[in-house]
């Protein structure tokens, strides 16, 4: 395959001017990121700091309705509620590493936020977060968490005020402070070598998860779930299975969200329903009208809205070794509160698309049979909107 | 040669810089672009930068990210300003250049792309997210069009980078003149001398030309005997969003 390449998806597609940070960031990490000693750190950050490894938690109550096994890898536990600590500590030490005072990220749900603020506060470094100002508004909570940590929270104005324009903004920030500054990708996505950079500090997810599977449950899984918006807690989970020969049989499924579901309506399925385009720095599956402008895209979790989708994913799917399907707003809903109230685990929304997939799909399942669902985060984050639809459906 | 040196050339042997306007298609509205494009091109401009608007213009400031989606808000697309452009062929003296991000290219796709633009008589093309790395497809799209792809560095391309650009580089350099966005500042960094003495150095062949953050002609005083060619966009943007008129700006730099 082509350096920073997937098979036909990837690559480097962004202003020359930050074609040196990119060549910068890629060198330092294929020598610091691999070093025994960066290695080392950072399993110490993630054991001791972040509450690494994350359990793999049996649902007997769900099981039992079911009728198969089903497990959740609990990334819902990881400090600061979701997996994106496992990619912010891998870059923030690799940035320190690098010579750099201060980390720039994007944040969409604001989860990467906080977890890029929790991590450049850990390892002294300034932190700025780009954030969309309609999300800045529909997430207060993990606004001021992020303020506390020590970030200073940027409001982005421009075009439809979410995710896809904080990663406009801090791009631009990050031409002009490259030198000092080390930009913190969240999912992924982008250009070379976010993508790789960011699918390794997340398989720690899938390396755990089949270990914890073979010493638990009936060895090999048939089944393993996990939501898709930009990706990385997918890839994550995915590629230590897709890249190991013996585990061909084990089904993986990307669920993507679908919004409302109405005809017409705006999603976040740019793998099931995108086309393929250029957008923040990569070639890969993309919303987008006939004339190449990026449409907005929209989920009730936030964390899936997005209009394009990592690379490796557009890949994984063309060549058919993962799956990708569709789950709506309701049937998310529905999920979330099957695994609160028949667990005591209220799932992130984005996590509740992984296991509503399982749930609507039983009857496709096997008796009997090993389901895997990544819990790629917690749901405390979404009490606000949970309300609002219980007092909505009051009233 | 290509038909945009020979125009910055003919600038040269008057004894001035190129003036390279850059305008966003279809702003600040379908017919008062058409208008302002005839004045620029009535009031001295050499070549035209066109731009072509997308909703995520990542290497862009506020203002030309606000005509861009003013643009599309008033129904710019690629097609339209192709088929415009073809519509008007042969009206303008000034050199046509197109510069957009890549995707709406992409999705038009890169030969159709090649043929139209020349067709609509079109003499290059700048696309600001398409590094050297990647720039292999569309290049050889336009060559067999003849039509130049124009090669962007700034202050941190380093002279091995600007070498490999130089072997592919056609039309003229564009060298940004500060680690930023497009926009509008007051002095220009101190460090663009040792750029452009880089890029020409890269670059013997080629005319090379200054954009980013130039809003007036005194700026250029220490830089302009390194230059052969200057862009102002945003600037010339803002100029009309007040209400004035495409005329009266390019005087000043006319007058220079």
């Amino acid at each position: 395959m082509r350096k920073g390449y997937f098979g036909n998806f990837g690559g480097q597609f962004v202003p020359e001017l930050l074609m040196p940070p990119l060549i910068e960031l890629e060198a330092a990490y294929a020598e610091i990121g691999q070093s025994p000693q960066f290695r080392q750190e950072l399993a110490d950050l993630l054991h001791n700091y972040a509450g690494r490894e994350t359990p793999l938690t049996f649902c007997p109550n769900l099981s039992a309705k079911l009728g198969f096994d089903l497990w959740l890898k609990r990334e819902d536990l990881l400090h600061t509620g979701a997996h994106k600590m496992n990619n912010t500590l891998g870059q923030a030490l690799l940035a320190r590493k690098m010579g750099k005072s201060a980390l720039v990220a994007e944040t969409g749900a604001g989860q990467h936020g906080v977890a890029t603020a929790a991590a450049a506060a850990r390892l002294g470094l300034e932190c700025t977060i780009f954030m969309g100002a309609t999300d800045v508004q529909r997430q207060a909570p993990n606004v001021a968490r992020m303020q506390v940590l020590g970030a200073k929270v940027e409001a982005v104005e421009s075009g439809t005020r979410t995710l896809k324009d904080a990663i406009n903004a801090a791009l631009r920030h990050w031409i002009s402070s490259q030198e000092t500054t080390h930009y913190c990708f969240g999912t992924a996505a982008g250009p070379h070598p976010f993508p790789t950079l960011v699918r390794d500090f997340q398989t720690v997810i899938g390396k755990e998860t089949i270990q914890q599977v073979q010493a638990q449950t009936g060895w090999p899984p048939y089944l393993v779930v996990a939501c898709v918006g930009g990706g990385s807690n997918a890839i994550g989970m995915f590629q230590p299975f897709a890249v190991n020969p013996e585990l061909a049989q084990v089904q993986l499924v990307g669920v993507e969200a679908a919004g409302s579901g109405r005809p017409g309506c705006y999603h976040s399925a740019s793998l099931s329903l995108g086309r393929p385009g250029v957008l923040h720095g990569q070639y890969s599956m993309l919303l987008q009208d006939e004339n190449g402008q990026i449409e907005p895209s929209h989920s009730i979790a936030a964390g899936l809205d997005y209009p394009g989708v990592g690379a490796e994913h557009a890949y994984f799917r063309e060549i058919g070794r993962v799956q990708y399907e569709v789950i709506n707003d309701r049937q998310a809903l529905n999920a979330f509160h099957a695994l609160s109230a028949g667990e005591g685990i209220i799932p992130a929304l984005e996590s509740a698309h992984a296991l509503a997939w399982v749930l609507e799909n039983r009857g496709r399942i096997p008796q009997g049979k090993t389901v895997v669902v990544n819990l790629s985060g917690r749901g405390d984050k979404d009490m606000d909107i949970i309300s609002e639809i219980n007092n909505r459906q009051v009233n | 040669m290509s038909r945009l040196q020979t125009k910055i050339e003919q600038a040269e042997q008057a004894g001035r810089l190129a003036l390279i306007p850059f305008l966003t298609a279809g702003y600040p509205s379908l017919d008062g672009f058409w208008k302002a494009l005839r004045e620029l091109d009535e009031s001295g401009a050499d070549i035209i930068e066109i731009g072509v608007p997308f909703s995520d213009p990542v290497a862009d400031g506020p203002v030309v990210e606000a005509a861009s989606l003013q643009a599309l808000e008033n129904g710019v697309s690629l097609s339209w300003i192709l088929q415009e452009l073809a519509a008007r062929k042969g009206h303008f003296q000034a050199e046509l250049v197109l510069m957009g991000y890549y995707n709406p290219f992409l999705q038009y796709g890169l030969s159709r792309f090649a043929e139209a633009a020349a067709a609509a008589g079109v003499a290059g093309v700048i696309v600001p997210d398409l590094p050297l790395n990647e720039a292999a497809p569309l290049r050889r799209a336009l060559a067999l069009t003849g039509l130049d792809l124009i090669a962007l560095v700034g202050p941190n391309t380093p002279p091995e980078r600007m070498q490999e650009y130089a072997e592919q580089a056609a039309g003229y350099v564009y060298v940004v003149s500060v680690m930023g966005i497009t926009g509008v500042r007051q002095g220009l960094p101190p460090a663009v001398k040792a750029t452009l003495e880089r890029a020409r150095k890269a670059f013997p062949a080629l005319p090379i030309v200054l954009g980013f953050g130039v809003k007036e002609p005194g700026q250029l005083k220490e830089v302009a005997e390194q230059l052969d060619g200057v862009v102002f966009g945003s600037a010339l943007l803002k100029h009309l969003q007040a209400g004035g008129s495409a005329e009266e700006f390019m005087r000043q730099w006319v007058q220079a």
